[in-house]
């Protein structure tokens, strides 16, 4: 013990480890506020939280498990991207293959699942919030916040759905992209769309509304394959991380968790 | 009131070059707007980058060969898959109906033996005529504009689409008369 004791003054003595970390020990309540503020990570959450904020049966922990799940979903989604092409050709074919014959073929099944949980507890976050009266001043604001988060969760499950494209995938996105169908002005069998025509003309048809500009064509076909494997894995993850940065520092801003009334 | 202390007059009259106010207000005024034009443009530029100019899709419309190669009596399936439509020939003539299911989108089956067309995703039913008749779908199937090319062929537009509850099957192009 003695050597290990050792080992650890000296590492704490050099210049690289004071270059990394510029506080003492963590071993005074100053020190361990220095610990969370000094980094980059660690200072979008209090440097104190309430007893209350860690009571299981009143956060039931579930925007921390919902973060959790993401991170679950940002590392097997990495890897599954190494096997997966988002084209016609391939994609059914290498959804098979990272389950038969990829090591360690749980790993499509992880992300399916994480994601599916991910949906629950990112509810369940929103009720635990609800019931609590979380929402109210100051804290409104991270309830907008949040709302969106949830929308995002959604489109992530609703374009990671149409990916391994199978039967399930092209039917359930084709029904699902009708709806955008009827968006205000922009859709073609929306309201409005009627009045957006020079003449006889329409502006707004099944070839240019917001429909065509989700899937990248009239139909589900390899166009919104692609277009929606980029949106699953770079555009919405990128949206969601920023707001969640957002999120988890007003979370702190706003004075901590809220505590029982 | 006296001149500064240390600074002539003719001082200011000799740098011209200096920015006055109304000046720099002016400059800053054209400066932003140019910007927000730049960025305005590039938004609308970005946007319509999203809508691709040629599509590997089939085209809206195409020639489905002579009406006497549709039989009479028949719901003629050989352009299903490829243009996404059902010709049918009845005693009077041929219409085109399209093969997407008026509850949700999906392609409906021609089931011969039963005599319907029955959608698999949520069991609508259609006759042969498009009338929906059991099932969530609220409409008939649509029709697509059918008439004959100069070469004698039967040309199919899926631009324009008749829907049965608006009246619009009894427009000539909605049937070809045979």
């Amino acid at each position: 013990m003695a050597v290990l004791k050792k080992l650890w003054d000296y590492t704490r003595n050099t210049q690289l480890w004071n270059s990394i970390f510029r506080h003492g020990p963590p071993d005074t309540a100053r020190n361990r506020g220095l610990v969370v503020l000094t980094n980059v990570f660690l200072h979008l959450h209090p440097v104190k939280v309430r007893r209350s904020g860690i009571r299981l049966r009143f956060t039931w922990c579930m925007g921390g498990i919902t973060f959790f799940l993401f991170l679950v979903e940002v590392a097997t989604g990495l890897l599954l991207m190494f096997y997966y092409h988002p084209t016609v050709e391939y994609a059914y074919v290498d959804i098979v293959d990272l389950r038969e014959q990829v090591p360690l073929g749980v790993m499509r099944e992880l992300h399916r699942w994480g994601a599916h949980a991910m949906v629950i507890t990112v509810w369940l976050h929103m009720l635990r919030v609800f019931m609590t009266g979380s929402y109210k001043p100051p804290r409104e604001f991270n309830w907008n916040v949040g709302v969106l988060l949830l929308v995002l969760t959604l489109l992530l499950s609703f374009t990671g759905y149409l990916l391994p494209w199978d039967q399930l995938a092209m039917w359930a996105v084709t029904v699902g992209s009708n709806m955008a169908r009827a968006t205000p002005l922009l859709g073609h069998e929306g309201p409005g769309s009627s009045l957006l025509k020079i003449g006889d003309i329409s502006l707004i048809n099944a070839g240019n509304d917001a429909r065509f500009a989700l899937l990248g064509g009239r139909f589900v076909g390899a166009g919104a394959l692609l277009r929606f494997y980029v949106l699953h894995c770079v555009g919405i993850p990128v949206v969601a991380i920023i707001l969640m940065a957002v999120h988890f520092w007003r979370v702190r801003k706003d004075g901590g968790i809220s505590g029982p009334v | 009131m006296a001149a500064a202390p240390g600074k002539p007059a003719s001082a200011q009259a000799a740098t011209p070059s200096v920015m006055t106010r109304r000046g720099f207000l002016s400059t800053l005024g054209v400066a932003w707007t140019a910007f927000a034009a730049a960025c305005a443009a590039g938004a609308v530029a970005t946007t319509r980058f999203m809508f691709p100019n040629v599509l590997f899709e089939p085209p809206q419309q195409f020639k489905a060969g002579l009406p006497a190669d549709f039989q009479t009596g028949t719901v003629d399936q050989r352009y299903k898959e490829s243009f996404g439509v059902f010709i049918v020939r009845d005693e009077q003539g041929i219409y085109v109906l399209r093969a997407v299911c008026t509850h949700l989108g999906c392609t409906p089956n021609w089931l011969e033996a039963e005599n319907k067309f029955k959608c698999p995703c949520h069991g609508s039913g259609f006759y042969r005529s498009g009338i929906n008749y059991e099932g969530p779908a609220p409409r008939p199937l649509e029709r697509y504009r059918i008439v004959l090319a100069d070469d004698g062929q039967i040309l199919i537009d899926k631009t324009k689409i008749f829907a049965q509850e608006k009246g619009e099957w009894s427009s000539p192009d909605s049937f070809l008369k045979v």
